[in-house]
């Protein structure tokens, strides 16, 4: 009933969300929000894989569970919240600059 | 073949509850791809980072379950409300796309979850048709132990049920590879940490004002 493919079709979603919300808002933390989106079904696809193909084999051959996967998503974890803290500060600049958050107004650096 | 062995997975009541979760995570990313007001789209993320920490108790991945709770949706969601309340006059501003870019983006976005998806669908397929017999070739490779042969799928079987799996992955295995085959990364991440730490309270501090006014700081 619930297997790999169920996970996989979420995270899908989850991934088309996350692009879609990046393409379609003008508020830079809407955008920063479609970031978050796309992080997670990264997290899910990991999680799922380690669990149904890659902890298995390591078990097969005598060894420990493989965790790699986990091990992964706690890294993208890490570089998330690493992200938004500095996507957040600058975004506190440019409405210092700015006064709006519109990234349409954000030109200084076309040509 | 793959999933009808899988099919006992998450037994007896994790069905509809994966349904429900997956349902809530699906709901919350529409409402955040939808709706045009940066609060509601905080909270409506909020559902989702909820409902997928949830999920990942189905995926036996507790620790990262208390992790995303904590980090998710304690951490980065509030600091996400605090740039919202210090970024804007009015909380419920609207910035709006015109509709035709805003259709092309909902566009790309279905193509790329149709593409994701039906990737993920052809590959459990076809790993269904030949992934578990390179498995079984895997066990069959040390010919010393023929007990080892003997268990091997069934070990692999339990683990994939995992409910009754007496081996399946708990913190204690992530915290001997954390201090051992990721030991470098372990530090890197705490070295970015500290990276980000400094960098964010610099550059969030705004230097364009004390340079003219001699250190006033508003």
């Amino acid at each position: 009933m619930i297997g790999l493919s169920h996970f996989l079709a979420l995270s899908a979603i989850l991934f088309g969300c996350g692009a879609a919300t990046i393409l379609t808002k003008r508020n830079a933390i809407g955008i920063l929000m479609g970031v978050e989106l796309i992080l997670n079904a990264a997290n899910v696809n990991l999680v799922a894989f380690n669990l149904y193909n890659w902890a298995g084999e390591a078990v097969a051959q005598g060894a420990a569970p493989a965790v790699d996967g986990l091990m992964f998503a706690m890294f993208i974890i890490v570089l998330a919240a690493a992200e938004a803290a500095i996507a957040l500060a600058i975004f506190l600049n440019f409405y210092n600059h700015f006064s709006t958050i519109d990234i349409e107004r954000a030109r200084m650096l076309r040509g | 073949m793959l999933l009808a062995q899988q099919s006992q997975t998450l037994e007896p009541v994790a069905p509809w509850l994966f349904y429900l979760f997956a349902g809530v995570a699906v709901l919350g990313a529409l409402g955040v791809v939808l709706s045009q007001q940066i609060v509601r789209m905080a909270v409506f993320l909020l559902f989702t980072l909820g409902s997928v920490a949830f999920l990942y108790f189905f995926l036996e991945a507790e620790f990262l379950a208390a992790i995303q709770l904590i980090v998710y949706v304690g951490g980065t969601l509030i600091l996400i409300i605090f740039g919202v309340m210090l970024t804007s006059k009015n909380p419920f501003v609207r910035l709006t796309v015109p509709v035709p870019q805003r259709l092309l983006g909902w566009g790309i976005g279905l193509a790329l979850a149709l593409m994701t998806g039906f990737l993920g669908v052809k590959y459990v397929a076809s790993q269904g048709a030949d992934g578990r017999d390179s498995q079984s070739l895997l066990a069959d490779a040390p010919h010393d132990s023929q007990s080892l042969i003997a268990d091997a799928p069934h070990d692999s079987q339990s683990l994939i049920v995992g409910v009754q799996g007496a081996e399946h992955y708990g913190v204690a295995d992530l915290g001997r590879n954390l201090l051992g085959k990721y030991a470098l990364p372990l530090e890197l991440a705490g070295v970015l940490l500290l990276v980000v730490m400094i960098g964010a309270a610099y550059i969030a501090k705004g230097r364009h004002a004390d340079f003219e006014e001699g250190g006033a700081q508003p």
